[in-house]
């Protein structure tokens, strides 16, 4: 792995909905390229014959019953944060310009 | 000598009648507001901890039992949902967010009589080993305000030592729970993964992230960790609590198997903190315990899989963030795409920009294998050498963090070496198994920390274990 140029932060920042300043990206190309060569130790470990884990302690497929509880708090509750709404709805820019 | 007894004194008190809770949750906002200039706290909840006190005293006047926690206020890291109150989790993107629930270990302390009086500061959303990185304020080390106090769970340790309250609430991904226990000289326990429910705490990485008390004494965080334990509903990770709960159990250390791990003792430990835990070994060898050397020899790839994993599962959990539901939305946007951009970009910090662009790069598309497959695959593997050390051993030991605590600004230049910091403590997070730190005298003035863990579910017999360990005085 080669260090990131500022066209690569630039897709990644797309990627991640995220605009950077010109500082912050000449930073960032050089900060990743860091802790990407470090994580490169990794390529040097012998993992032939295991597989990857996901969950630490063996679970698997936890299910609750599809039903409605009574958890002390509703939508009502969640308006208060929303950042606009209008006819008990939340409201969001436009989506097609 | 402590301001504040054992917790299940204070708690007997309470219930006899000889202490009131009003009184408790009194002295422990003054004492927050006396030692205000070490940052620890965020916030009080004067209002709801007062109100909370006196309906305690009025139950305990009536004659009814008020739980095993009566009265004991606590101090709650601030990326645990409170009902009613801000919760930020230090970050911008969050100001002014008010919880309209609360988190489930947070029920369940109250369930038994527990206070909460404040919130603590960390690293803006657990991302940190300094709590440098919060969005608000740094705090400072209780034992030379020159220090950082670790992070991320700085705030909740520095509160406990300062006396603030017998007990705080941390989250441990990677070690934000134990490195600040270790650099404050607090105890700092981190449960298996899924021994207490996550419902209600802002998610950083959800494969390793746990929660846990930070105390002054380890029975203190037993008697904490007793109430918060368990199944619950409402997070699908969670496992059973041991039958036997966490409060008792042999202290005995003859004959107990203890490994040392060479990779901890190794190049890269400071000489201060390797002499203090070699001087922890000898008296444990002096109490009859069976003390062996024992080698993992995938431990130097761990913080390496932690920095792939952590900032994949970070970049996926801050995906909520985008300015719509709740937190911080720009206002001037020209469009949906523009309002999530220019809302993250506006919102969220350094750090967590950094971690997000991280994660972002190694789950895209031709890069997955190489890096998030692959740290997971190292995983397994580091997960199989722990499993055949607890074959022969009933503990693993060495020191928490390599140094004491560095100075403010050291390493904020640096993401890397800050990283660094977390590299004896990440493994137990990424095997899922329970660790503690306790204090182990000091290097150079400063704390330092022994760390201890045991199998995956066997919290109970970490904490005994822990327990007989702190009682040894040379």
């Amino acid at each position: 792995m080669g260090k990131l140029s500022r066209d690569d932060v630039l897709k990644l920042a797309k990627l991640a909905r995220l605009d950077l300043s010109p500082t912050e990206i000449d930073s960032y190309a050089d900060e990743l390229s860091e802790i990407l060569q470090y994580v490169e130790i990794l390529q040097t470990v012998d993992v032939s014959g295991l597989e990857p884990t996901n969950q630490v302690t063996g679970l698997v497929n936890v299910t609750r019953p599809d039903e409605i509880r009574d958890y002390g708090y509703g939508p009502k509750d969640l308006y208060d944060n929303l950042p606009a709404m209008e006819n008990d709805q939340l409201k969001v820019k436009r989506m097609i310009n | 000598m402590s301001q504040w007894p054992a917790i299940s004194q204070i708690a007997a008190d309470v219930q006899s009648g000889t202490t009131s809770a009003r009184s408790l949750v009194e002295k422990s906002l003054r004492i927050i507001s006396e030692k205000k200039s070490f940052n620890a706290v965020m916030c009080t909840l004067d209002d709801s901890a007062l109100r909370r006190a006196d309906e305690i005293d009025v139950k305990v006047a009536a004659g009814e039992s008020a739980g095993q926690l009566a009265g004991v206020p606590f101090i709650a890291k601030d990326n645990f949902l409170v009902f009613g109150a801000e919760t930020t989790a230090a970050s911008n993107i969050l100001k002014g967010f008010t919880a309209p629930y609360q988190s489930t270990a947070i029920n369940l302390l109250e369930a038994e009589g527990a206070i909460c009086v404040a919130k603590a500061n960390l690293d803006a959303f657990a991302h940190g080993s300094s709590t440098e990185n919060s969005d608000f304020m740094t705090t400072l080390n209780p034992i030379d305000p020159a220090f950082v106090p670790g992070g991320s769970s700085g705030g909740s340790a520095a509160a406990v030592v300062l006396e603030m309250a017998p007990f705080a609430l941390g989250t441990d991904t990677g070690g934000s729970i134990r490195l600040p226990a270790s650099y404050c000289g607090a105890v700092g326990l981190k449960p298996t993964y899924g021994l207490v429910s996550r419902s209600g705490v802002v998610a950083m990485a959800s494969s390793t992230d746990v929660i846990g008390p930070l105390a002054l004494t380890v029975a203190d965080a037993a008697t904490v960790l007793e109430v918060m334990a368990g199944q619950d509903d409402l997070d699908g990770t969670t496992i059973a609590r041991e039958a036997a709960g966490y409060l008792v159990g042999s202290t005995d250390l003859s004959g107990v198997k203890v490994g040392v791990v060479t990779e901890y003792m190794a190049e890269g430990v400071a000489a201060g903190v390797r002499q203090q835990i070699e001087a922890k070994i000898d008296l444990l060898k002096a109490s009859g315990a069976d003390v062996v050397e024992i080698s993992l020899p995938s431990l130097p790839a761990a913080l390496a899989v932690y920095y792939i994993l952590c900032p994949a599962e970070v970049s996926s959990n801050l995906g909520r963030y985008d300015g719509q539901r709740f937190g911080y939305s720009h206002k001037d946007a020209k469009d949906l795409t523009d309002s999530y951009t220019q809302s993250r970009s506006i919102g969220f910090g350094r750090e967590a920009k950094r971690r997000i662009m991280v994660g972002t790069y190694v789950l895209s598309s031709g890069y997955y294998d190489a890096y998030y497959k692959k740290a997971q695959t190292v995983r397994t593997k580091l997960i199989k050498e722990f499993n055949v050390a607890f074959e022969t051993v009933d503990f693993l030991i060495g020191p928490t963090a390599p140094d004491i605590a560095f100075r403010i600004g050291e390493n904020v230049k640096d993401p890397l070496k800050m990283y660094l910091t977390d590299i004896l403590t990440v493994a137990a997070n990424l095997v899922g198994v329970p660790s503690i730190s306790i204090p182990a005298g000091t290097s150079q003035g400063m704390p330092v920390g022994l760390q201890i863990m045991s199998a995956q579910r066997s919290d109970r017999k970490l904490i005994a274990f822990a327990k007989g360990v702190e009682g040894l005085t040379s």
